[in-house]
């Protein structure tokens, strides 16, 4: 691939995204377009580029749809489910005994193995939450995406990766090579189409934020634009969770991090005006760019 | 260094057996039944053992049940990894002691998430960026 191309693909990537590639990912694009590529007729990436520039828009959807990871699994990283049990719940289940009630949302829900993840924490805490109304809000910026997290069913390969074998047989009923989650722990989580660059007060405000492996993608401006806005969105004693490759350092005096629980931060700060989204960047809605 | 027994009739599935664990920091040691298997517990027991089902002169299930029943025979943490995945044989393993169920194909990602669930590896992160 000509460093022209590479440059035509990121740029564009950026601003039909938000996809902020480095200079250096030639071979996460070439292994993503080029079956793409292949599948059009086309020889190889110049090839495709060519035909971008020449206007095919169902070509573009389909480049920046292929460029978006989903790859997820069941307790990704393990430590920010252990964050919930030992610390997050634990406190809400304390500060939040008058009203029983509880909102969390996972910002980048993808194909549903975090907030199911969720689900099943919760559930395993049993009568600990009985008589509370808890809410799961997963969000994705692709129906496909949401839709496959809405059956939560799963290939023999997905379910196992992360989970525990004993929580498989329990939670999940298989068919054929197929698994698929059950009916009540998927009434536990609710599903919304929302792209994070844009405005998501219309959520409503939320005791625990998971976004996770999604703002890895994002450039610095648009990074601190969405942490503001989730700082506006969390309780001022909630909790927001990022990946293990995420920081706010440098980013946001927005949230703090909780000392000796990686990943784990606190709102912190004045409260600003209800959250403005970063209208500046042109956005395809039905794109993809779900994380977890 | 922790040592896991692979238990396996298949030659080749040994072979990227051990590849996986020993990438992941593990001794190996081979069966190709669980007759071989309980021979090498009573010289030394393992910390892990991949434990197929379906093999001749004694299949995995009767090893583990055999396992179980020695002095000091519940400390191998044992994961079966076979083409049986039905819920009925998962549930039968369970029940009779095994710690993880891997359903044949495998990789490493599986075999790495497998051993971690049950403590033999430790999680790596990324660090932040």
């Amino acid at each position: 691939m000509t460093p022209p191309d590479y440059e035509y693909l990121r740029k564009l990537l950026k601003d039909h995204s938000g996809l902020d590639l480095s200079t250096d990912k030639q071979y996460l694009i070439e292994s993503r377009l080029l079956p793409l590529a292949r599948k059009a007729g086309l020889v190889d990436i110049g090839d495709l580029v060519q035909k971008m520039k020449n206007g095919s828009i169902s070509l573009i959807a389909q480049v920046v749809e292929a460029m978006t990871t989903n790859e997820t699994f069941f307790f990704r990283d393990k430590i920010p489910f252990d964050h919930f049990r030992e610390k997050i719940m634990p406190e809400m289940l304390q500060t939040r005994a008058g009203r029983k009630s509880l909102r969390i949302w996972c910002a980048a829900g993808s194909t549903g193995q975090e907030p199911y993840s969720l689900a099943i924490c919760l559930k395993e805490m049993g009568a600990a939450l009985s008589g509370w109304r808890v809410e799961i809000v997963a969000t994705d910026l692709s129906n496909e995406v949401l839709e496959k997290s809405r059956a939560g069913i799963y290939s023999q390969f997905e379910v196992q990766r992360g989970l525990p074998i004993q929580m498989l047989v329990k939670y999940f009923k298989q068919t054929g090579e197929l698994w698929q989650i059950n009916p009540d722990i998927r009434a536990m989580v609710q599903h919304r189409q929302l792209n994070l660059l844009h405005d998501f007060s219309q959520l409503g405000r939320f005791d625990v934020i998971f976004c996770r492996n999604v703002l890895i993608y994002f450039d610095q401006d648009t990074k601190t634009s969405i942490f503001s806005r989730l700082a506006r969105t969390v309780e001022p004693d909630g909790f927001l969770v990022l990946g293990a490759a995420e920081t706010v350092v440098g980013l946001t005096e927005a949230f703090k991090p909780i000392a000796d629980r990686r990943g784990l931060y606190r709102p912190e700060g004045e409260r600003a005006a209800p959250a403005k989204p970063a209208s500046s960047l042109a956005v395809l809605p039905r794109l993809a760019m779900a994380g977890n | 260094m922790k040592t896991c027994l692979v238990v396996d009739d298949s030659g080749v599935t040994r072979k990227i057996a051990r590849r996986i664990l020993e990438e992941l920091g593990f001794d190996i040691i081979e069966a190709e039944d669980g007759e071989q298997a309980l021979e090498a517990c009573k010289r030394a027991f393992p910390e892990a053992i991949l434990l197929d089902w379906n093999m001749p002169v004694m299949d995995g299930y009767e090893f583990m049940v055999q396992l179980r029943g020695m002095p000091g025979g519940d400390a191998p943490i044992v994961v079966f990894c076979t083409t049986e995945n039905g819920v009925d044989h998962i549930s039968r393993a369970l029940a009779a002691g095994a710690n993880e169920y891997i359903m044949k194909p495998f990789d490493r990602d599986i075999v790495a998430a497998k051993f971690q669930e049950v403590g033999l590896v430790q999680a790596t992160l990324p660090e932040a960026v």
